[in-house]
């Protein structure tokens, strides 16, 4: 009797368990898009973020295009995640990482030109990491190794 | 695993492993730490600061891990009624409180220089926040129900609805895992997976010995505190009896308790 009814416990608290699991994946994933922490440039494009609304754009900032202005503190480049591009502006001080090629989170809004107006701006960085002599070496992302180009 | 439904046999082999986890840990992570300042290269992107990597990355495991210790305690506690569970489950929650404020902490200082931000709200670290929040929650209940006095005795102090709390709150862990996957995050995706690591060697072997180092420290302040609550519990027990038979009864008979007493606590 006593195996009985701890077998029933476990039945019972493993189906509460999955159950609760489950309920809580499911909110999670239907989160997926209302948690974003930023807006691709393809997410801009396509859902049509009106000028004014402050969100963060995040993406790749896209090599050659970063420019300083004549003021010297305004820096203009563009932000792509490989399917669509969007023309940034930002004056301030940027982050040490922020650098073309890179990844940026910009906090501003679009302005009617349809360029991203930056109030600040964060260097995202990947999950690579390495020395120094490794770099502009290219990574191998199935093998995991790095081979110079 | 019923062996040691005893805690005096429980206790015959955790007292001797304490001092050799504390020590053993403490020498590997100061051995770790002292490689990742000393011998390792700077990154090629982050410079120095990649460095906080050492202990940022074995807080957050031992966060997680702490957590999903305390689910296994209590899926353990509410289907076998071991009588260890709820001990363990209470032991583990101060120092996985511990670990996920470290995480949160070093997080935050990496994140100044490189992200360019203290904190943010993106997933990784709201789901990080949260995780602190339930240790906070865990730890609440479990005295709440351990000073209410029922529950010593079957289950170490640890209520149902800890015990409950415990298994719901585990339903986060896969959302911290998953947080840089499913959305747009600050925090990088993963970098250590089944696949292999993007963290070149020569930057991530002193990470195993402060991995290592954190884990068993963290096994041995496990330990302290489950003897310190049995002791705790042991205590109460003895009071108890002796309000109950009276207090030169109790004072008179106590040499031969030991064995009766293990099996109370």
């Amino acid at each position: 009797m006593a195996m009985k009814k701890k077998h029933q416990r476990l039945v019972l608290a493993l189906i509460a368990l999955v159950a609760v699991i489950g309920a809580g994946l499911l909110a999670a994933s239907a989160l997926k898009d209302e948690a974003a922490y930023f807006y691709t440039p393809e997410d801009a494009k396509v859902k049509g973020v009106e000028p004014g609304k402050a969100i963060r754009l995040g993406g790749m900032v896209v090599g050659g295009s970063l420019k300083k202005q004549a003021d010297g503190v305004t820096i203009a480049f563009d932000v792509t995640d490989g399917k669509a591009v969007v023309p940034a502006r930002f004056t301030g001080i940027a982050p040490d990482l922020f650098r073309e090629g890179s990844g940026v989170v910009a906090e501003g809004s679009f302005d009617r030109n349809g360029t991203f107006i930056a109030t600040n701006l964060l260097a995202k960085h990947d999950e690579r990491y390495m020395p120094r002599e490794l770099e502009g070496m290219t990574y191998n992302a199935t093998s995991h190794e790095m081979k110079a180009q | 695993m019923h062996a040691f439904a005893n805690p005096a046999r429980f206790l015959r082999i955790a007292r001797p492993l304490t001092p050799w986890l504390f020590w053993g840990g403490l020498a590997l992570l100061v051995a770790g730490a002292l490689c990742g300042l000393l011998l390792t290269p700077a990154d090629y992107l982050q410079g120095e600061s990649v460095r906080i990597l050492y202990i940022h990355v074995p807080a957050a495991w031992l966060g997680m891990g702490g957590w999903t210790g305390i689910a296994v305690a209590a899926l353990v506690q509410m289907v076998w009624r071991h009588p260890l569970a709820g001990v363990a489950g209470r032991a583990i929650a101060v120092p996985g409180a511990l670990f996920t404020a470290i995480c949160l902490v070093t997080g935050s200082i990496w994140g100044r220089p490189t992200w360019g931000t203290w904190w943010e709200w993106d997933g990784r670290m709201t789901s990080m926040l949260v995780l602190l929040f339930l240790y906070f929650g865990y730890i609440a209940l479990a005295r709440a129900s351990a000073a209410d006095g029922r529950g010593i005795g079957d289950n170490g102090g640890v209520s149902r609805v800890t015990a409950i709390f415990a298994l719901v709150g585990a339903i986060n862990l896969p959302i911290i895992n998953r947080s840089v996957v499913w959305w747009n995050s600050l925090h990088q995706g993963p970098s250590i997976t089944v696949r292999g690591s993007t963290i070149d060697m020569a930057i991530l072997w002193p990470l195993g010995l402060t991995v290592l180092g954190f884990s068993l420290w963290f096994g041995a302040i496990v330990l302290m505190r489950m003897r310190a609550i049995l002791a705790e519990n042991k205590i109460e027990a003895r009071l108890a009896r002796m309000a109950r038979e009276g207090l030169s009864e109790g004072m008179g008979e106590s040499g031969g308790e030991g064995a009766r007493e293990g099996r109370v606590a």
